[in-house]
C-alpha cells in the first residue's frame, strides 16, 4: 500500500512569490525573513521524499462558481494548468503546468464514494492560488504529479467543520488503502483569522491574534476536539469574514489524526493575516536531506 | 433579492481585463449593457437558452452602476469578488501600497458583525 510520507498544513498567502523574487527598492522589509521561514519549511517536504501530492485547497470563484458548486471536488486530469488572469493582476502569480496522478485521483474518487463522501469531480480543472502557493513555496520545481481536492470555504451553504474534520480522516484512510508503492504528502492550505473586503481588512497583523494564537494551539497539539467544540459555521464570522477558509486547516488535523501533535510547527506575523506552517509524519521523521537546507 | 446576479456581474467582469477596463471607464453604460445582453448568459450554453428571468432590482443597479462598493457590502454582494475587482478598479490610482485596500476598509468601518448576509 502507498505510504503516507508527510501531512502539511500551511496558509497560502498570494504575495509571498512576488515579495521573495523582488529586488532592490521593490523589495518588501520582511521579505528576507520570510524567506528564510519558508526554506525551512520547505525542508520539511523535501525530508518526506514524496512522489505524489495531494493538495487540499479551495477555488477563489475561479472555475468553480454559483451556478454549479460542488462542496468537496476532486480532480482527475493529466496535466493542470495553474492561475488565472485576475491573480497575475493582483498577485503576481506566474502561470505554471502541473502533471495529474489520475489513478490516485481515480481512488479518491470510488472509495470517498463508497465510504459516504458524495465527491463531486472534475476532468478539466485550471487550479488557483490555493494550491500553486503551497506549490511554489514547498515544491517551487513543481516537478510531483498532484491529486487536487477542492473544499467550499467560500460560498454558503457550507459543510459544517466536523465534516472537513471527517474528510480529512477518510482521505487519510484512502491513501493508506492506495495499491501503490508510491510515498504520498497530503497538503493542505487554509487560513487563520482573515478578512476580505470588510472593515477589519489589511490591518498591521490578522483581524482575531487571540483567534490565531487559539487555532496554532489547536493543530500544533492535534486537538480535534477541543477545536470542534469551539468552532462553529457562525463563530468563525467572528474572527474575520474569510476565516471559513479555517475549516481547511480542520481537514489537515483530520489527516493528521486525533491528538497528533505536529512533528514541525511555525509562525510569522505579517500585516494582514499571521502565517502558519505545520507538518506531521505519520511514518516516523525522516532523515535530513543534507541538502544544506536548515533541518 | 438578485444577490446571485449582482456577483454574477462582479465575476464576470473581474475575469476578464477587457472588461475592467470597460466598466472602469463606463461604469453606467457597462451595467446596462451587461443587465440587457448578458446577465442570463449561461455558461456553456447558446444563445437561445439563455436563462430568461435575471434582473437587478433597482438598487443593486444604482450600486455597480456607481462603482458604490459600500452599497454592495451592506447588499450582501460576496466581498472577495467585489474586493479582488475594487483593486483592479482602483488601486492604481493610490501611490503608497495598500492604500486603497485601507481606505476601503475605512469607508465600511460603519458596519458590525453581523456583517450583511452574503449566502444566495
Amino acid at each position: 500500500m502507498a505510504t503516507l510520507a508527510a501531512v502539511i498544513a500551511s496558509t497560502h498567502h498570494p504575495f509571498y512569490y512576488k515579495a521573495s523574487t523582488a529586488t532592490g527598492e521593490d523589495r518588501p522589509p520582511y521579505a528576507d525573513a520570510w524567506v528564510a521561514k519558508i526554506e525551512a519549511f520547505r525542508e520539511t517536504l523535501s525530508r518526506a521524499r514524496p512522489d505524489v501530492l495531494v493538495m487540499v485547497g479551495s477555488d477563489h470563484f475561479h472555475q468553480l462558481w454559483l451556478d454549479n458548486m460542488p462542496q468537496f471536488l476532486v480532480g482527475k486530469a493529466p496535466v493542470y494548468d495553474a492561475n488565472w488572469y485576475n491573480e497575475e493582476r493582483e498577485f503576481g502569480l506566474p502561470r505554471m503546468r502541473l502533471r495529474g496522478q489520475e489513478d490516485l485521483s481515480a481512488h479518491l474518487l470510488r472509495s470517498g464514494l463508497d465510504s459516504g463522501f458524495d465527491l463531486a469531480f472534475s476532468n478539466e480543472l485550471r487550479i488557483d492560488h490555493s494550491i500553486t502557493c503551497p506549490i511554489i513555496t514547498l515544491r517551487p520545481e513543481a516537478d510531483l504529479p498532484i491529486v487536487p481536492v477542492y473544499t467550499n470555504i467560500f460560498a454558503p451553504p457550507l459543510p459544517q467543520p466536523s465534516r472537513f474534520v471527517h474528510l480529512g480522516k477518510a482521505i487519510r484512510e484512502m491513501i493508506e488503502s492506495w495499491p501503490s508503492n508510491l510515498r504520498v504528502a497530503v497538503i493542505g492550505t487554509g487560513h487563520l483569522s482573515l478578512e476580505l473586503g470588510g472593515p477589519r481588512q489589511f490591518g498591521p497583523h490578522g483581524p482575531d491574534p487571540e483567534f490565531d494564537h487559539k487555532a496554532v494551539e489547536w493543530i500544533a497539539g492535534g486537538d480535534i476536539e477541543g477545536c470542534l467544540s469551539e468552532v462553529t459555521l457562525d463563530s468563525l464570522w467572528t474572527p474575520g469574514n474569510a476565516t471559513h477558509g479555517f475549516m481547511d486547516f480542520m481537514l489537515m488535523m483530520g489527516v493528521a489524526g486525533e491528538g497528533a501533535r505536529a512533528d514541525y510547527t511555525d509562525t510569522l506575523d505579517l500585516f494582514h493575516t499571521m502565517e502558519a506552517y505545520f507538518t506531521w509524519y505519520p511514518n516516523g521523521v525522516p532523515a535530513q536531506t543534507g541538502t544544506g537546507a536548515r533541518p | 433579492m438578485s444577490k446571485y446576479l449582482m456577483n454574477k456581474f462582479l465575476y464576470t467582469v473581474d475575469r476578464d481585463p477587457d472588461l475592467v477596463e470597460r466598466y472602469r471607464e463606463d461604469p453606467r453604460g457597462t451595467v446596462t449593457w451587461w443587465e440587457a445582453e448578458h446577465a442570463g448568459t449561461l455558461l456553456n450554453a447558446i444563445g437561445a437558452e439563455a436563462t430568461t428571468h435575471p434582473e437587478f432590482t433597482h438598487e443593486e443597479r444604482e450600486a455597480l452602476a456607481a462603482h458604490d462598493y459600500v452599497k454592495l457590502f451592506e447588499l450582501g454582494a460576496h466581498p472577495f469578488l467585489t474586493l479582488t475587482l475594487f483593486i483592479a478598479l482602483f488601486e492604481r490610482d493610490y501611490e503608497e501600497p495598500m492604500a486603497f485596500q485601507r481606505e476601503y476598509a475605512a469607508r465600511l468601518a460603519h458596519f458590525s458583525l453581523p456583517y450583511p448576509d452574503i449566502a444566495t
